[in-house]
């Protein structure tokens, strides 16, 4: 493996980190979202602040990551994918300070009506900012973004690729959401609650499958080279998400909700995986690969050093964190 | 446009540049950046040294058995609960803005600045952890490990502003690569994470943080002890933060003249906008208090004889460089820059006073917590940390225009290639972080009265009643 691959594999690292762990964040939101008024949805509501509060921030850090490891490797494509995408990025942006301010003000409101306001503006932006990250990976994907950047505001996002991405991104954050929030409610005791989540995630995951499936036919025409990659080089890896989708419908349907997020991790990380290894080597489909577009050598390898510290002091710290959260102190809710 | 491009356009001679129209997109862009950059800096105070003054009220909860002490922790840790949250987004805006507003400064130079980011993204990731250990350990995790839960962030506090603050320094005196035929070349990112102006740039900053967040935080029970609530819980929770803020403010003046230390040097268009300096006096400069440049012309201003050369020379001879030595061009706009740098030195050496007069006082047997004029100043401790803060920003950033990277990039030629159509976003986020500020401080606000009347856990509420939760 080249320098530049090695480090292009650790930025995607992040991407799949954030799409599971910040994933199954903002799909919380889709769940609050539909949780009904405000007496029906309290329960609910309840679990998903104890759910994602203690992790929320961690998870978000991932984006931070991404952001700054590929302005740092590849600088040149993340000028021209900002240039070209700011629209896209500047309203997932607004959705990712609405989320993270509104969670943090519901939590501590005082009033039903502030905790409606801010509830709302919570799980509206949870379900956009994702929608609007998706429409940023199709447009990478299917080759809008030109190599010099001030590409088209507009075509460079709506476009098939693009909507799919997007619709895509909001279901595997529900579908991941769903999954986690089940197993809560059921180690937290709420069994009610936890049928319901159950019967929600179900649908959630059949019509996020059928999705993704669906986008493959409209992506042979509209991004010809991620689709020959999904189909080629990457199709293992969409045979196994498909495989961890469905085990985790059927685990869902058997209650068994422990290991249904196991394999709904593995459904998400596969297909983005996919996404990833499909249109590898490019960095910009059609247009810049990662090694054209690689920043000076001994920037990739302090990059390199810099990700192995982090995988030495955050991983552990990372870990003891989910851990505690996992634990039966933490359960019960306080 | 490419790395090439940009550089072959900044070899060029520089008298082109003026000659070109500003770009459409540049000043929205700088507002833009200056609203984000303010409004976030002031959340990035607390996130740096708020865990400090939580970690010492929670160790002194826990090891004297105090309770007042330990309920202040409790409180503390919820409100930075509040505010770190609002910090974290609006620190996300400014990762997404580097890329967006400056694609000429990233494309040309991201792998030159880009690994200070990288290891500050990782103190952030730890400091993230912590906080939601900590936030949510109360409880569950013994009170002895608990309480080391919140250090880690005020260490990740430290590393957090060195590596931003490198960047910044970077901009002011770049180093770590070179420029061969347009193309940058020879890039040392290790010389860049640990170039020679990082440490005094970042040690300010950071002490900037414990006045901000001390002061603030000393104001608000300075306020209740105003309205004549008197107990011990006022006491303490003023003490606590003001001893912080304190230390910094006393230590703040050395670290920002060792800060300006050659700066003739370094920047001397940026320190005769500092001072004032016109033209080149002969022999020792004065020190000039308040005044304006109109039309080529000092008014106004108050000249003390020596004491420009003696402070930023450190001779009674050595005048400071005029702006007659600098080419119009590369002149930065002087009389914000010049205002901007006194209010901040003004309002730093006022509260420096008032620290010494306070202790000072102690030490004599009257505690001035008992004059309503001091607990006045004290009230208003916070906002001016804050002016301080800004005006230091707004004196280094604006001082160090028209360059984006110090003699090397123009801010013009960073900017995106955008219309004026950019002056939509910025009208779109202050009506953002208007409402981002007011959501704070209702929020915060409606917790201290809850607090105060009684409530001890401050529970959600659309949560289900106690009969609800417990479901068959």
């Amino acid at each position: 493996m080249t320098l530049e691959t090695a480090v292009a594999a650790a930025l995607f690292v992040g991407v799949i980190a954030y799409a599971v762990l910040g994933g199954a964040d903002f799909g919380s939101g889709f769940f609050d979202l539909t949780a009904g008024g405000s007496r029906r949805g309290a329960q609910l509501r309840t679990l998903i602040d104890h759910s994602i509060g203690p992790v929320w921030e961690a998870n978000h850090v991932w984006l931070i990551y991404v952001l700054v490891t590929w302005w740092t490797a590849f600088p040149m494509s993340f000028a021209a994918a900002m240039t070209t995408l700011i629209l896209p990025f500047l309203l997932a942006l607004l959705g990712i300070v609405l989320r993270g301010a509104s969670f943090a003000f519901r939590k501590h409101a005082e009033t039903l009506g502030q905790a409606r306001l801010f509830g709302a503006v919570f799980a509206v932006s949870s379900v956009l900012a994702p929608f609007f990250l998706g429409t940023v990976a199709g447009a990478l994907a299917s080759g809008r973004v030109p190599a010099d950047g001030h590409g088209d505001l507009w075509s460079s996002w709506l476009n098939p690729t693009s909507l799919f991405g997007g619709v895509i991104a909001v279901g595997t954050c529900a579908f991941l959401a769903g999954a986690f929030l089940t197993a809560d409610a059921a180690r937290g005791g709420q069994s009610g609650l936890a049928d319901r989540l159950r019967t929600r995630s179900l649908l959630v995951g059949l019509v996020t499958g059928a999705v993704v499936f669906a986008a493959l036919v409209p992506l042979q025409r509209d991004a010809p080279t991620l689709s020959a990659g999904l189909t080629g080089r990457a199709a293992p890896l969409i045979v196994l998400s498909a495989v961890g989708g469905a085990a985790t419908l059927l685990l869902l349907a058997r209650r068994r909700y422990g290991p249904a997020r196991l394999t709904a991790v593995l459904a998400v990380s596969s297909v983005v995986s996919g996404w990833g290894l499909g249109q590898f080597p490019w960095i910009l489909v059609d247009q810049v690969t990662i090694a054209e577009t690689a920043g000076a050598r001994a920037t990739l390898q302090g990059l390199l050093v810099a990700v192995a510290i982090a995988a030495a002091v955050v991983g552990p710290a990372l870990l003891y964190l989910f851990r505690l959260t996992q634990s039966k102190e933490w359960a019960h809710q306080s | 446009m490419s790395v090439h491009q940009v550089l072959a356009q900044l070899s060029d001679a520089a008298p082109s540049m003026l000659a070109s129209a500003e770009p459409a997109g540049l000043l929205p862009a700088r507002q833009q950046m200056a609203l984000s950059l303010g409004w976030h800096i002031i959340l990035a105070c607390f996130g740096v040294a708020f865990p400090a003054m939580i970690f010492v009220m929670h160790l002194r909860g826990i090891q004297k058995k105090d309770p007042v002490a330990l309920e202040l922790a409790k409180r503390w840790a919820k409100v930075s609960a509040v505010l770190f949250a609002i910090g974290a987004v609006s620190g996300t805006v400014l990762s997404f803005e580097m890329g967006l507003l400056w694609p000429g400064l990233m494309g040309a130079f991201g792998d030159v600045l880009g690994l200070p980011f990288a290891f500050e993204g990782l103190a952030f990731f730890l400091e993230a952890i912590f906080l939601g250990i900590y936030l949510y350990g109360w409880g569950r995790i013994p009170p002895k490990r608990h309480v080391l839960m919140v250090l880690p962030m005020a260490v990740t506090g430290v590393i957090g502003t060195y590596c931003v603050l490198a960047v910044n320094a970077w901009m002011n005196v770049p180093t770590g690569f070179r420029i061969v035929d347009g193309e940058v070349t020879d890039v040392e990112p290790w010389a860049v994470l640990f170039n020679s102006h990082a440490f005094a740039q970042s040690g300010h900053m950071w002490l900037a943080a414990y006045m901000v967040a001390g002061f603030s935080i000393a104001g608000v029970y300075a306020v209740g002890l105003l309205r004549g609530r008197r107990d011990r819980h006022h006491r303490l929770g003023f003490l606590v933060p003001f001893a912080f803020a304190t230390i910094a403010a006393l230590a703040q003046p050395f670290v920002g003249h060792l800060l300006g230390e050659g700066l003739d040097e370094r920047q001397p268009a940026k320190l005769a906008a500092f001072e004032l300096a016109e033209t080149t006096t002969d022999g020792a400069s004065p020190l000039r208090i308040g005044g304006v440049i109109i039309d080529g012309e000092v008014k106004g201003a108050l000249d003390i004889p020596y004491l420009g050369s003696l402070i930023a020379q450190g001779s009674a001879t050595e005048p400071v460089p005029g702006l007659d030595t600098i080419p119009v061009e590369d002149q930065p706009p002087v009389n914000l820059t010049h205002w901007a740098f006194q209010t901040m030195i003004g309002v730093g050496m006022l509260l420096m006073l008032a620290v010494l007069l306070y202790w000072f006082m102690r030490w004599r047997g009257r505690d001035l917590l008992d004059n309503r004029w001091f607990l006045r100043f004290a009230a208003l401790g916070g906002p001016l940390a804050v002016l301080a803060l800004q005006s230091g920003w707004v004196a280094t950033e604006v001082g160090r225009q028209p360059w984006i990277v110090h003699g090397v990039m123009r801010t013009t030629d960073a900017v995106g290639d955008y219309t004026s159509g950019l002056w939509w976003l910025l009208a779109a986020s202050t009506v953002l972080y208007g409402a981002m500020t007011i959501g704070a401080v209702i929020v915060l606000r409606s917790m201290a009265r809850r607090w105060r009347a009684g409530a001890g856990d401050l529970p959600s509420p659309y949560g289900p009643r106690p009969a609800e939760a417990v479901e068959r």
